[in-house]
């Protein structure tokens, strides 16, 4: 009963936090000291024009323009891209997408994960020796090349020099799996090097405190072996941080991935955001971030929900608080 | 006697920034088969690492140890990690100071306490469950299904502790390690902690070795009682014999800090001035003479080795009590 109120008052906080978010937007776009109307159609005519602010809500305030985008919104209409020659929907653009987005990330995700997970553990057990020093220098060498420049070299060494992937464009899962990661396997490891290093650390550092309870003691005298207690003791404990570091960034790859989309050609979400703010397409760029934030909350609470389940200690403190 | 542990001259260092801290030096006790000993000395004078070390439970590359430890005929000292892993569980266990922090916060108590069984007797699952409910039942849990099913988090300060001497136990242990058993209780759940400890190595022939800064919990609990005092051992006796009969100063001072019933309200406890001596920076003489109220000059100058009496009563100190000076 506690359970459920304290989960409603969570949705509560989040669709808070998601309107407070569109609204901000919103408001931004209305503060550029622009016509809007000009800008989406630089050729048409006053009338036309007059149409557009009608259609858009533009010639209201800046509450009535939003309540006006968001019951669109909510209604699966994200608004369109004006062109010259016409216009297309939003939502197509994001349907095309979001499946590149979201399969970038998920890759991203379980590559820097089954990498960091192994490292983090190992240089904590053995922390302050050699093994230890190899991995953290190693990763903080890695983590200052910045993604994009991973992203050239690979592109210049696998893609060019040595010919073994190709270097732009994206496949659907559709045409094939080896096809499908052709494509990926080249902006996923762009951009899992830093998560690697962000992640290793993370967990080598609350390991290394978990290693120093006494439950982990206890567990020796257990006459446990030490695989067995780092797996099955301290690395569950430890992985609080880990878990939320990893949701935050699922959010952030899922939009904040553009620099390595654009250079890949993957043409996903971040992408969807540098093409409407290079193209000046407001409503495009007004939906596209939405639909991120949206992301971001609701991993948000994949956390929430996985941390109860890592920690039961959290979950029940929240029925008593 | 056989002794079933026994520790020969033990030291160890811990490597610090500010130099090499001495935790333990040159202890030799011995652990006689069913008995139990009680180790007595102030925060910091070396018993827990004494015994953790003893048990190979000390990790860390800053830690250096020399002497040798035999357990039951092995010797701990020369075999590996593995090995002397094998003895833990059914030869040796520990129970430790504070239950808050010994248990795995994320792991329910039924799979804490059937872990050891699983692994160290390779009892099936449903065995090693439906054992360690019989364990909690032998330390006197209530509703032991449900407290199987709990956290620890879940459960008191008493509850705990009693889960706690249930993995320590599970194994059938030859020899305990109780590491400041009661010291995190109520006074009340102290005595039943101890009470049950009591029972216990009465029931299953385990051997005790008892860990406290309180002489109140040596009395009633022990069969001979080992002092430590900044690293050393300086008295080992029988406990009737030492209570009976201290020859240590600083024995005696720590007796007399014990505030006792018929003290009249508003009289001053006899503290032992000062603290204990800097452990990377010991000095020459006695450990305890700065603090000695009977301290002579060659109590600062000589360090004194430990003397045995003719009954094997021992204790480090050039001016004993009772003996004519």
């Amino acid at each position: 009963m506690l359970r459920i109120s304290f989960w409603l008052q969570r949705l509560g906080q989040l669709l808070v936090v998601l309107l407070l978010v569109t609204f901000g937007v919103s408001l931004l776009l209305r503060l550029i000291p622009v016509d809007l109307a000009t800008i989406l159609l630089p050729v048409a005519s006053e009338e036309e024009r007059v149409i557009l602010r009608t259609e858009l809500g533009f010639d209201k305030g800046p509450i009535g323009y939003y309540l006006q985008w968001l019951g669109n919104f909510v209604q699966g209409d994200f608004g369109k891209i004006y062109f010259s020659g016409g216009t297309e929907n939003v939502s197509d653009h994001l349907k095309a997408a979001m499946p590149r987005s979201l399969l970038l990330m998920v890759y991203t995700q379980i590559l820097a994960l089954s990498i960091a997970i192994p490292l983090g553990v190992l240089s904590a057990y053995r922390a302050g020796r050699r093994a230890d020093k190899i991995i953290s220098n190693s990763l903080f060498a890695l983590s200052s090349i910045p993604n994009f420049a991973i992203a050239l070299l690979l592109i210049i060494f696998i893609g060019v020099k040595l010919a073994w992937l190709p270097t732009l464009g994206y496949a659907p899962l559709a045409d094939g799996v080896w096809e499908h990661f052709k494509y990926m396997i080249m902006p996923v490891i762009s951009l899992s090097v830093g998560l690697i290093t962000t992640y290793t650390r993370l967990l080598r550092a609350d390991m290394i405190a978990a290693l120093r309870e006494d439950y982990v003691t206890m567990a020796a005298s257990k006459g446990l072996s030490d695989r067995r207690i780092l797996w099955r003791h301290v690395l569950r404990p430890s992985s609080v941080t880990l878990m939320t570091s990893a949701a935050l960034s699922m959010g952030g790859l899922i939009g904040g991935a553009i620099v390595i989309e654009s250079i890949f050609a993957t043409y996903g979400v971040g992408f969807e955001v540098f093409a409407a703010i290079a193209g000046r397409q407001y409503v495009a760029m007004q939906s596209t971030v939405a639909v991120i934030a949206l992301f971001y909350v609701f991993f948000n609470l994949v956390v929430d929900i996985s941390s109860g389940f890592i920690d039961p200690r959290t979950r029940d403190r929240r029925v008593n608080a | 006697m056989s002794s079933l542990l026994s520790v020969k001259d033990m030291s160890i260092n811990f490597d610090t920034p500010r130099g090499s801290l001495e935790a333990v030096r040159g202890v030799d006790i011995e652990i006689p088969a069913g008995m139990s000993v009680g180790i007595v000395g102030e925060s910091g004078s070396g018993k827990t690492v004494m015994c953790r070390a003893a048990m190979g439970l000390l990790q860390g590359s800053n830690v250096k140890r020399s002497g040798t430890v035999v357990f039951d005929g092995h010797e701990l000292t020369a075999m590996t990690k593995e090995q002397v892993r094998d003895l833990f569980g059914s030869g040796m266990a520990m129970i430790f100071q504070d239950p808050m922090t010994a248990l795995n916060p994320v792991r329910r108590i039924g799979s804490q306490l059937s872990e050891g069984l699983r692994l160290r007797l390779g009892m099936s699952k449903a065995d090693a469950l439906a054992r360690s409910k019989e364990l909690l039942e032998l330390v006197r849990i209530p509703n032991a299904a449900a407290v199987m099913k709990s956290f620890p988090y879940q459960l008191s300060g008493g509850m705990r502790q009693r889960v706690m001497i249930a993995i320590a136990i599970a194994c059938n242990p030859k020899l305990l390690f109780a590491d400041e058993p009661t010291t995190a209780l109520d006074v009340t759940v102290q005595a039943q902690i101890l009470q049950l400890l009591r029972e216990l190595r009465e029931d299953l022939k385990m051997s005790m070795v008892l860990v406290t800064h309180d002489l109140g919990v040596v009395a009633g609990n022990t069969d001979y009682v080992a002092v430590m005092y900044a690293g050393e051992i300086v008295e080992y006796a029988p406990t009737t014999k030492l209570f009976a009969d201290m020859r240590m100063p600083y024995t005696k001072a720590l007796l007399e800090s014990i505030p006792k019933i018929d003290h009249k309200s508003g009289t001053r406890l006899d503290v032992i001035e000062g603290r204990l001596p800097n452990p990377t920076d010991r000095g020459a003489g006695c450990s305890f003479a700065p603090r000695c109220k009977f301290a002579k000059e060659k109590c600062h100058e000589e360090h004194p080795e430990l003397k045995r009496d003719p009954d094997g009563h021992l204790y480090r100190c050039w001016f004993p009590i009772g003996e004519a000076l």
